[in-house]
């Protein structure tokens, strides 16, 4: 159940939203509008970051979204409260997901999760810091295992982290700077460090 | 072992050009309307040939997966959807398809859909994947751009399209039933059983789930033969093999190798051994999270692949090798597993909802040893109760690693709990309940 | 048929059963709490586990799995009865076992299902799960930790009732039913939920902590807050009705029951009548039978019959109407009249009045004309069942409409709302032509007006012009909202050739009016000198108005025989007794008849039925609505053309009070104050 924060009592699609809905639409056959509710949660997620700098989906936009796809509301209550990456409360301007499951806690996740509570104060999951830069969420296994552990800061992995890497990430995020996602060791994708040890017969490469 | 020229991901780590220039310099959708050609009757039987099983985690051979949708179109049109919902812990080899070598899949989607006859295709692919549904959705626009997927695809006279679509992060949608209906929009619960896709599927239409790696080594079993593609690896056990090593080793990565190959090659070889040496090791989850664990006597001499790991009580999965050294709570890692499952049960059966939660509480307080000895039989009997009794896998995936942990680490429990008991015995005075 | 084996017994079940199915053809109980016959499959209880041999080697749930011919199933193997157990332990680690303070204690399907699966003790030793409890309005009360995630109430608001607004949110562990955004459920049906729920989850609020089912005496009965003529049990402890309940009867309510029928019983208890009155000085002093019958026998000695009228209300039951006709035909009157809303109703034959179709066989029409009716307010029941058969043709079945637009639980499309449409359907023609059985439904709305009559005669032209009335198919229907009504057409409750029809009796048209039950007449439209004798059960408009009030017995407390709206001729029985002084209304008739020298000639019900079957053999046809083609398609007296064009009214304010049992009802009055103004859902 919802619980008491404050909502807002408005909510339209603007713009680049519509244009959003038009492409995600296409993609359904006619009838299975529905289909796009997860893809229209989204641009309602989008769009309030951009009108608010909080990604998070109010009642009135789920409202918006049944009306839209012609379904019950409560349909799209249950999907929107099913699906952990939408939030339905507001959040920081960067939403720290630490993964804590087994590949990332073997490589330190713990660490990771005690340096992004040292450098925002934040106390337990699902806060947001004072200051309203950070949200920070436990999140599970988000796929990038050869290179844990990993700091997914709204959409992007930030890889192979550990105490440091983080404190100076988060650092360089409250100076307004963006880092480029991927590994924070310099490793090129998912091959081990070092360089591949395979793949290495040109040939094949080109 | 492999050789690189039979590797079939050849930009596995994105050194090079992911893009449709990249990917025909590298043989992708080289001779794909050739391929068409020879008719989706022969193409399935070319699969099934090649001894290709799922690379999901089940391991279903995809041939015969691919021959049970119907041989005609009726009313209703056939669809293609593909699992790129990587989510099983460990595992991030799709990730790497979808980034690097999209047009793999791309060009699997093709003649996978033509082969079962569908016109479309969706590709449900994590949510958490945004920055690889971005490269997916532009190699995808690549390939409509180029004429090699969209009306009269390839030149074939086939009409195909393909669409992305993005999850929200639950687990749960990897399994296919789950995944027709998020793709639905709804909430993402399995479906009962009977009836299957094949009959019932996506908007009740005959429809086939098929994860990436599958549909993605497709093109090139077809162009290089079913023969080639059998003759790697093991009987029943063949080919080529996207693995992720993960955990306690010198030098995580993924890696394309063939299936049969030992598992301390692999992580000697590959991953630059076991933190600590290979007598350091504790313990390997062998196969993504759902798996059993093994001991390392196990590890020493075990052949990865489906049928090796299923002889010693565990399984393949999804080819996503946890290693554990011995600097390991052991315990805890399965009961943050234990964790997992009770976060992505979707709470629609009795016994995963209820049990996961109970498991998950009992492990917790296994981590600390605060339980008593006869609880370990307990809980194994919850386990039982949860596996065989729901809707889904997911019951079994949550029951699978804590009897594999009581199986082979019985004793630890029993000395953690001894040792707890030991603790407030030394205690001068009892402590409120926590 | 595909022969199914179960424990041993081979049965033959119908192709598409499921396993559940042909446990119980072979005559194996199954125990479930997810299944129920009358809504989707979901599977998800997990408690109906049987083994199937050479199926997969585990437990199967038997009420998802489709029967196979030679298919050999096990109900009360080991496998099972571990399952079933470890599925019992799963629900009970987190339900509360607070059995004794539990409304559904008696009645729960968890709790008698624990005596056959559950264990002597617990082996959970965590904190058991506590969830919030969920408002839905006056009606329904929720109690959600008790909730086992059946998803039965789920499924019944977006199926059954067609409002889906409950739905399961969150995931996992931390599932919770509800409406997420918290409001009451605007479904004129939601008191079925209780009853579908399997356990303590969603109870009955006003039945909160009033009796255990143990204490309570169980009547069969028939609802008559409207005319559907729902089967009921009434539950009663002492003289008080505590709770009622539907009964199956496929053909008619199948085991559904409106809110209003289900939820007005505390109306049964206050404003009620319990002794005579009579007005002496414009006052109403309480009085004796004696007193009462003397002050009506002086002020009708002398009064010529036709100068004496008697109008019958809803809530009558066909016995007593009888013996009020009776009684005014021993005074000369023939001044009758059953319509109390003046409906245009034609008793020349008996398919001009009736719901022809049959409930039941709504579910074989292809094709609906709704006009002036909002069967959501005045039937929902028959809504419902309109919604079924929308539903079982892929919500492809055109449903038209002529009359304001209401929000309904199936797609409309509103034609206008002008009676001229009817003349006129325009494009609309062609769907009702194309239809292989095609139905209409004709509201009180429609007929309760100057040009009813017209509207009627139009209305069936529409039936005949548009394949409506076949050799085999019936599909001209009035629907009612009276339960009285058409029994009392059945029985003549109308005027004479000589006589007046209601119009006629009000405004001075009569000096002695006799008003049985009847409270919808507006009083200032009796003439400021008739004599009213109001005979009825509530203090309500009927009695206010009245010189004389002689206290009768509401529905649950007399032996009654009614007639619904399709005809169907059905017995209530005796539950509780009357209050005070008041008595069964027909044996108040026949002593006032010997008090003036005019005896009825029958001294039991048993003779007053056997004079109603003389009458009209209809009334020895109980419990049967017997399907009919048409071989005479003349139409009722009426001219299509003479339609107005003012725009239909619908007979319902508010569903919740529509008879003076309902208006006496605080449970009513509070539901008309949360559900107005009902919102609309879009249909699932």
């Amino acid at each position: 159940m919802a619980e008491e924060i404050e909502q807002p009592v408005h909510f339209a699609f603007d713009a680049e939203s519509e244009a959003e809905i038009a492409t995600h639409l296409a993609k359904y056959p006619p009838g299975r509008q529905a289909s796009a509710v997860i893809p229209l949660l989204y641009v309602v997620q989008a769009q309030m970051k951009r009108s608010t700098g909080s990604a998070w989906v109010p009642r009135v936009a789920m409202d918006a979204v049944a009306a839209r796809l012609g379904m019950p509301p409560i349909r799209v209550y249950e999907v929107a409260t099913f699906y952990l990456m939408f939030n339905t409360r507001p959040i920081g301007k960067f939403h720290l997901q630490v993964c804590t499951t087994t590949p990332c806690w073997l490589r330190g996740s713990d660490e990771v999760t005690a340096a992004c509570r040292k450098a925002t104060g934040i106390k337990a999951w699902g806060e947001t810091s004072a200051d309203g830069m950070f949200t920070m969420t436990e999140v599970e296994c988000v796929g990038a295992c050869v290179n844990a552990p990993i700091l997914q800061v709204d959409d992007d992995f930030y890889e192979d982290m550990d105490a440091a890497r983080t404190e100076a990430l988060l650092a360089a995020l409250r100076r307004g700077e963006r880092p480029p996602a991927g590994s924070m060791a310099g490793r090129q994708g998912s091959a081990p460090e070092g360089g591949p040890t395979t793949l290495l017969e040109p040939t094949v490469a080109e | 072992m492999l050789s690189d020229r039979d590797r079939i991901f050849t930009n596995l780590y994105g050194l090079h050009d992911w893009g449709l220039d990249g990917a025909r310099a590298r043989g992708d959708w080289d001779g794909t309307a050739a391929i068409l050609a020879r008719g989706p009757d022969a193409i399935v039987e070319e699969m099934k040939s090649s001894g290709l099983r799922g690379r999901g985690g089940a391991g279903f051979p995809t041939g015969m997966k691919w021959s049970f949708m119907p041989k005609q179109v009726g009313d209703r049109p056939h669809y293609l959807i593909v699992n790129a919902d990587e989510s099983e812990p460990g595992t991030c080899k799709d990730r790497d398809i979808l980034r690097n070598d999209p047009h793999k899949l791309v060009e699997g989607c093709l003649i996978a859909s033509f082969a079962m006859r569908a016109h479309a295709c969706y590709i449900y692919i994590r949510g958490e994947f945004a920055a690889e549904a971005k490269r997916l959705q532009a190699a995808i626009d690549q390939a409509y751009a180029a004429g090699l997927i969209g009306r009269n695809a390839c030149g074939s006279g086939w009409d195909f399209d393909l669409y992305l679509h993005r999850g929200a992060g639950a687990y749960i949608c990897g399994e296919e039933t789950a995944l027709l209906e998020s793709l639905e929009g709804k909430k993402g619960m399995p479906r009962l059983k009977p009836p299957f896709p094949a009959a019932v599927g996506l908007y009740g239409c005959p429809s086939t789930v098929n994860n990436v790696e599958s549909i993605a080594v497709a093109p090139t079993i077809l162009r290089r033969g079913p023969a080639w593609f059998s003759a790697l690896g093991r009987p029943k056990n063949t080919g080529t093999k996207l693995f992720c090593i993960s955990g306690h080793v010198n030098k995580p990565c993924n890696v394309e190798e063939e299936l049969g190959i030992p598992l301390r090659e692999l992580i000697d070889r590959y991953a630059g051994g076991v933190r600590g040496g290979w007598d350091n090791l504790l313990a390997v989850i062998p196969g993504g999270a759902s798996v059993p664990v093994i001991p390392k006597s196990v590890c020493d001499t075990v052949l990865m692949d489906f049928d090796s790991l299923r002889d010693v009580r565990s399984g393949l999965g999804t080819a996503a090798v946890i290693v554990m050294d011995r600097s390991t709570d052991i315990i805890r890692a399965i009961a943050r597993l234990s964790q997992f499952y009770k976060h992505e049960s979707c709470g629609q059966c009795t016994p995963c909802r209820e049990g996961t939660g109970w498991m998950m509480r009992v492990m917790n307080r296994m981590v600390q040893g605060r339980a008593e000895p006869e609880e370990i039989d307990t809980l194994e009997q919850v386990t039982r109760q949860v596996e065989g009794h729901t809707i889904c896998a997911l019951g079994d995936a949550a029951a699978w690693p804590i009897q594999g942990l009581i199986r082979h680490f019985r004793p630890v429990i029993e000395d953690r709990i001894a040792q707890y008991k030991a603790g407030r015995a030394a205690r001068p005075l009892p402590l409120a309940a926590e | 048929m595909p022969k199914v084996t179960v424990d041993g017994i081979t049965v033959e079940v119908p192709a598409g059963s499921n396993v559940l199915q042909a446990c119980e053809l072979a005559g194996k109980e199954i125990p479930r709490f997810c299944y129920h016959e009358r809504l989707s499959v979901a599977g998800n209880c997990r408690m109906c586990l049987v083994e199937i041999e050479k199926a997969p080697p585990k437990p199967i749930s038997s009420c998802s799995y489709p029967v196979a011919d030679g298919m050999v199933v096990h109900t009360d193997s080991p496998m099972v009865r571990a399952a079933r157990r470890g599925v019992m332990e799963f629900l009970l680690i987190n339900h509360p076992l607070d059995c004794p303070i539990c409304d559904q204690g008696g009645e729960c399907d968890l709790q008698d299902q624990a005596v056959g699966y559950g264990m002597d003790h617990t082996r959970y030793g965590e904190n058991k799960r506590a969830v919030k409890d969920k408002y839905l309005g006056p009606l329904v009360k929720t109690v959600m930790t008790r909730c086992i995630h059946c998803t039965r109430c789920i499924r019944f608001a977006a199926e059954v009732a067609g409002t889906p607004e409950l739905g399961a949110t969150a995931r996992g562990e931390s599932m919770e039913v509800g409406t997420y955004i918290e409001h009451a459920l605007t479904s004129e049906l939601s008191g079925n939920l209780i009853d579908i729920c399997p356990v303590g989850a969603l109870t009955s609020k006003p039945y909160a902590f009033v009796a255990r089912p143990w204490e309570l005496r169980k009547t069969d009965s028939i609802d008559v807050l409207d005319a559907t003529g729902a089967n009921i049990r009434i539950d009663a402890r002492g003289p008080e009705v505590l709770r009622i309940l539907p009964r199956v009867n496929d053909d008619v309510n199948e085991e559904w029951l409106g809110d209003k029928s289900r939820f007005a019983i505390d109306g049964l208890r206050r404003k009620r009548l319990d002794s005579c009155w009579v007005r002496r000085d414009g006052k109403l002093h309480r009085a004796s039978w004696a007193e009462a019958f003397d002050a009506i026998a002086a002020r009708i000695d002398g009064v010529h019959g036709d100068r004496i009228g008697a109008v019958a209300g809803d809530l009558c039951d066909a016995e007593s109407m009888l013996a009020l006709r009776d009684l005014m035909a021993t005074l000369g009157s023939q001044n009758l009249d059953c319509r109390q809303d003046g409906a245009a109703l034609d008793a020349s034959r008996r398919d001009f009045y009736l719901f022809n179709t049959t409930i039941a066989g709504i579910e074989e029409a292809d094709a609906i004309l709704l006009v002036g009716t909002n069967p959501r307010h005045e039937a929902p029941l028959i809504n419902a069942r309109i919604r079924k058969r929308w539903l079982a043709t892929g919500a492809h079945m055109p449903i038209l409409g002529i009359g304001p637009e209401v929000p309904l639980t199936y797609d409309v499309r509103w034609l206008g709302n002008t009676p001229r449409l009817l003349n006129d359907l325009g494009d609309a023609a062609g769907l009702l032509r194309d239809a292989k059985r095609p139905m209409l439904v004709l509201g009180q709305g429609a007929l309760r007006r100057p040009d009813g009559a017209a509207i009627l005669a139009a209305a069936w032209r529409v039936a005949t012009d548009h394949g409506m009335l076949t050799g085999d198919w019936h599909g001209f229907n009035v629907l009612h909202t009276a339960a009285a009504r058409v029994g009392g057409m059945d029985l003549g409750f109308l005027p004479g050739p000589r006589g007046k029809p209601l119009a006629g009796m009000l405004d001075g048209g009569v000096e002695v009016l006799w008003l049985l039950g009847a409270d919808e007449i507006a009083p200032e439209r009796i003439g400021r000198n008739t004599f009213v004798i109001y005979q009825g059960h509530h203090g309500d408009r009927g009695a206010s108005r009245a010189d004389v009030i002689l206290p009768g017995a509401a529905y649950t407390e007399k032996n009654g025989t009614y007639v619904n709206t399709e005809g169907r001729v059905q017995r209530g029985f005796f539950a509780t007794y009357p209050p005070g002084q008041a008595r069964e209304d027909w044996k108040i008739l026949r002593a006032f008849s010997d008090r003036i020298g005019r005896r009825l000639p029958y001294d039991t019900i048993e003779a007053l039925r056997a004079r109603l079957e003389q009458i009209n053999p209809v009334f020895a046809r109980l419990d049967a609505s017997p399907r009919f083609g048409i071989s005479d398609p003349a139409g009722p007296a009426g001219d299509p053309a003479a339609v107005g064009d003012a725009a239909f009214a619908l007979p319902i304010e508010s569903y919740y009070q529509t008879d003076p049992i309902s208006r006496a009802s605080p449970t009513m009055a509070e539901c008309t104050t949360t559900y107005r103004p009902v919102a609309a859902v879009a249909a699932e």
